[in-house]
């Protein structure tokens, strides 16, 4: 009883989290300007993050975590890195 | 699967609330990332996964493998905590890129960095749109 109530509900977690990962794809590859796509991939990134702990939670399996850990980092790195170069048009001053 | 029967009901209910609460608000903040129409609205829109998403599902992970292992287990909180510092820092360097690309447009030059002296004046017709669509500029 437990097992399908927890089966049921993550597997809907990882559905609504992979439509939600197309809905941001959608955007980034559409989105008329710059900042729209940057915001796109900072928001895959996220959603990446937290589908990896889903999955982990699935599979009892504690390594995902790590996965996750190393997705926020890169995100974050990457987002302040493309919105530093979107205001100033270089990264490194 | 076997992990997953060693949890007692009421650990399962409340696990399986929070991941099912976690994930829809985060698929809710991808929907308005889709639908809304300016940038500047479409900035708040994700911002239900980062806080609402990440806390819930981070304490639905945390309470499933603290009951599965039979001991504390905490270390979901570091992404908690990262999340909660670094998304504040990116979306607010975000939004102060856009509003000096948006500036920029307005006034008319094409170069990220203003140049000094401006000896045109701007051309008149983007006065109107201020952050809307269709404008051919990536």
């Amino acid at each position: 009883m437990t097992a399908e109530l927890l089966r049921f509900a993550l597997g809907y977690a990882q559905i609504a989290l992979i439509l939600a990962l197309a809905l941001a794809c959608w955007r980034m590859l559409r989105g008329p300007r710059a900042q729209d796509r940057v915001l796109a991939l900072d928001t895959m990134y996220s959603i990446a993050m937290l589908l990896f702990l889903v999955i982990g939670m699935g599979n009892g399996n504690v390594f995902f975590f790590e996965g996750a850990l190393v997705i926020a980092v890169l995100g974050f790195v990457t987002t302040v890195c493309a919105a530093k170069f979107l205001m100033r048009g270089e990264v490194i001053e | 699967m076997m992990h997953l029967e060693q949890l007692p009901p009421w650990a399962a209910v409340i696990i399986a609330l929070f991941v099912v609460v976690g994930a829809s608000l985060t698929l809710l903040g991808g929907v308005g990332l889709v639908r809304l129409k300016s940038f500047y609205q479409r900035l708040h829109a994700p911002t239900l996964g980062y806080s609402y998403g990440t806390l819930l599902i981070i304490l639905a992970s945390m309470l499933m493998f603290s009951l599965s292992e039979g001991r504390v287990v905490v270390h979901e909180l570091m992404i908690g905590i990262f999340i909660m510092i670094s998304t504040p820092i990116t979306l607010l360097m975000l939004g102060r890129a856009a509003l000096r690309r948006d500036r920029d447009r307005k006034l008319g030059h094409d170069e990220p960095v203003p140049p000094r002296r401006r000896t045109e004046p701007p051309p008149p017709d983007i006065e109107a749109d201020a952050g809307v669509d269709e404008d051919p500029r990536p």
